[in-house]
């Protein structure tokens, strides 16, 4: 167990650069996750903590000790890979020893330490079998067991869920989050998928071109987005972006619908942000509401995601969520009011936050 | 059962035709009449011959010359599949460390192979003959006294070196192959799990490889008692004293150079008989040992 902390860590291929000096002081036992698009680095700088990649420059401190230019073996970390890395010629049981073997555990110790963590895992009717013998789900199972019997500083996880079925993924995402407290070893945990990132982090790092966008629990990179990119990132469906005016008393939207001026802004275009949740049919037209057309509906259950076209000859598309039996007709035209209090604004030109909430 | 069906019943006959007559005419032709000859006494000029049952193959085994010729190639050929191969792996896996050039390193690596076997023999004769070879003076500086053409245990390392020298491209080939279908992560994961790079080759890399090793040992092993006998010829021709003269080179020498027909004929059944038994000996037994992906 022990402390991880990055300092302005940075990875230059050429003169491409790829991780843009990203800063994070991890606690002990805290459970951080690096989500983004594809492509935005979060795996380099997974890799780059557990000495797979180099670091051009920066810090990287697991336990208060420098390991910029220590070997991967000699971190003190264990991390489980997208593909699982079980050695298929091993079965379940060497699997999980051999990082024990290579420390020197022997005898009664390797096997009482190996059967431990395969009870936790619900692997203990299986240590004989080959990786090849086993479902996915299983495999992945192993790949945690191998990371948890060596008892590590720290478990680097690299999307460890994106090779199972949908239903799999849920019951091994709730799996992991209770490991990982009752263990209690600081987390690093990489994903594409920010139902996972919300649902695991304490903190969630939000990546996007090797720029860390945001750092924050999930719940304020919700309330609070710190620019566009993480506002449409994080909730599903992605925010609506609507082009507005600051002008006069109100803020006026591109069709010509106004809302209240929000305080302390200037005159001038913003972004206005509204996330489908805040949008709610309402009777009446009027201020602080928007009139759309309803081109699509979306029926999950118990919600229905409304895909919709602002004003009359409007072409700003916008999604709304109503309750899945109470939904518009396709063609139709509805009012929605927007929750005042739920609305984010962003400049127009930086996409950073201005205010809101 | 669904079968395909053919217009005319000669057609699928005339499909496999040639590779029939190839397979009849190349390979079970030359089987069957060795066979045959080796129940056959023939005088030297053809001209008249009588069939003696298997008294061939009594006389051959008897032979004191013919057991030391089996206990040449048993040496010969352990020697040469085992430098071939393992000379082989180091440089694969020391290729596949290269970063810039990897391309060109393997390509040169491979030329070898290219060289026919009787000037791969000629090369190392000339370049380790004791009195004007240029390799030759390293072994005698070192104080050896260095004479392949008198000294068989020195002729028996010439040709293995020439042998293996020659075989290597191949396995090189295979194995930086079968190298490459090693996932990167699993390296990766030993690594983590705390296995230095002489660790990890032997506990992961080296089983891995297994697939590829024992299709090169099964090659090998052929190699050796077959594909040799063109640098045999041509560095030592069997000598000094038959201290090289595998089971192969016997074959040829009694044939076609005693004209010892019969005889030939009977070792060349016996090696034939040697070679599926050993073969069949590695698929049942050492491919048990063998994991497949």
């Amino acid at each position: 167990m022990a402390t991880l902390s990055l300092k302005d860590v940075r990875k230059t291929y050429g003169k491409t650069d790829v991780i843009h000096g990203v800063s994070i002081d991890i606690a002990d036992g805290e459970f951080v996750v690096i989500v983004g698009p594809s492509g935005c680095g979060k795996s380099t700088l997974l890799r780059m903590v557990a000495g797979l990649e180099e670091i051009t420059s920066g810090t990287i401190e697991i336990g208060g000790r420098v390991v910029n230019t220590l070997e991967p073996r000699a971190r003190d970390i264990a991390m489980v890979f997208q593909n699982y890395a079980l050695y298929p010629h091993m079965s379940v049981f060497d699997n999980m020893a051999y990082g024990l073997r290579i420390a020197g555990v022997r005898g009664d110790d390797l096997k009482a330490r190996v059967a431990k963590a395969a009870e936790m895992l619900d692997l203990s009717t299986l240590l004989d079998r080959k990786p090849r013998q086993l479902s996915g789900g299983q495999r992945q199972r192993v790949a945690m067991g191998r990371a948890l019997v060596r008892d590590p500083a720290a478990f680097l996880f690299d999307e460890p869920l994106s090779n199972l079925d949908a239903k799999l993924r849920v019951s091994m995402r709730l799996q992991i989050k209770d490991l990982q407290r009752r263990v209690a070893t600081t987390s690093l945990y990489v994903t594409h998928d920010q139902v996972e990132a919300m649902t695991l982090a304490d903190r969630l790092i939000v990546m996007n071109k090797g720029v860390a966008e945001q750092i924050a629990t999930p719940m304020e990179i919700y309330d609070a987005p710190a620019n566009m990119f993480v506002a449409g990132f994080i909730g599903s469906p992605a925010m609506n972006f609507l082009p507005a005016t600051v002008t006069g008393s109100d803020l006026l939207i591109s069709d010509g619908s106004r809302m209240p001026r929000p305080a302390g802004l200037q005159d001038g275009g913003v972004i206005l942000g509204v996330r489908p949740e805040h949008l709610t049919r309402s009777r009446s037209a009027g201020p602080g509401t928007l009139t759309v057309r309803v081109l699509a509906v979306e029926t999950l259950g118990a919600d229905a995601f409304v895909h919709a076209r602002l004003g009359e000859s409007g072409s700003e598309d916008i999604v709304f969520r109503v309750p899945g039996h109470d939904r518009p007709a396709e063609g139709t035209v509805v009012s929605l009011a927007v929750d005042q209090d739920k609305v984010h604004i962003f400049d127009a030109a930086t996409q950073r936050r201005i205010s809101g909430m | 059962m669904n079968r395909s069906t053919f217009p005319h019943r000669l057609l699928p006959w005339l499909l496999i035709a040639p590779q029939l007559a190839i397979s009849l005419v190349f390979f079970y032709w030359p089987a069957v009449q060795a066979l045959w000859q080796s129940m056959l006494r023939e005088d030297p000029f053809g001209l008249k011959s009588r069939f003696v049952g298997l008294q061939n193959f009594q006389k051959v085994l008897a032979e004191p010359a013919y057991i030391n010729s089996i206990q040449v190639t048993a040496v010969f050929s352990i020697l040469t599949a085992f430098f071939s191969m393992a000379i082989a792996l180091l440089l694969a896996v020391q290729a596949e460390k290269i970063v810039r050039g990897r391309g060109f390193y393997r390509t040169l690596m491979i030329w070898p192979y290219a060289v026919a076997p009787a000037i791969a023999g000629m090369l190392w004769l000339f370049m380790f003959n004791p009195s004007f070879g240029t390799l030759a003076a390293i072994p005698r500086a070192l104080g050896i006294h260095w004479d392949p053409l008198l000294n068989g245990t020195q002729a028996m390392g010439l040709v293995v070196a020439a042998a293996s020298w020659k075989q290597i491209s191949y396995n090189f080939l295979f194995f930086v192959a079968g190298l490459q279908a090693i996932p990167k992560s699993l390296l990766e994961a030993s690594a983590i799990d705390g296995a230095g790079p002489v660790r990890r080759f032997w506990t992961i890399v080296f089983p891995l490889l297994a697939p590829t090793s024992f299709f090169l040992l099964v090659v090998n092993t052929v190699y050796a008692l077959f594909d040799t006998f063109g640098i045999i010829h041509a560095v030592t021709s069997g000598g000094p004293g038959k201290s090289t003269e595998t089971l192969v080179y016997k074959v040829y020498n009694d044939g076609f150079v005693n004209l010892l027909i019969g005889s030939s004929a009977a070792q060349s059944v016996i090696l034939m008989v040697i070679v599926i038994a050993l073969t069949a000996f590695q698929f049942r037994y050492v491919e048990r040992k063998v994991h497949y992906g």
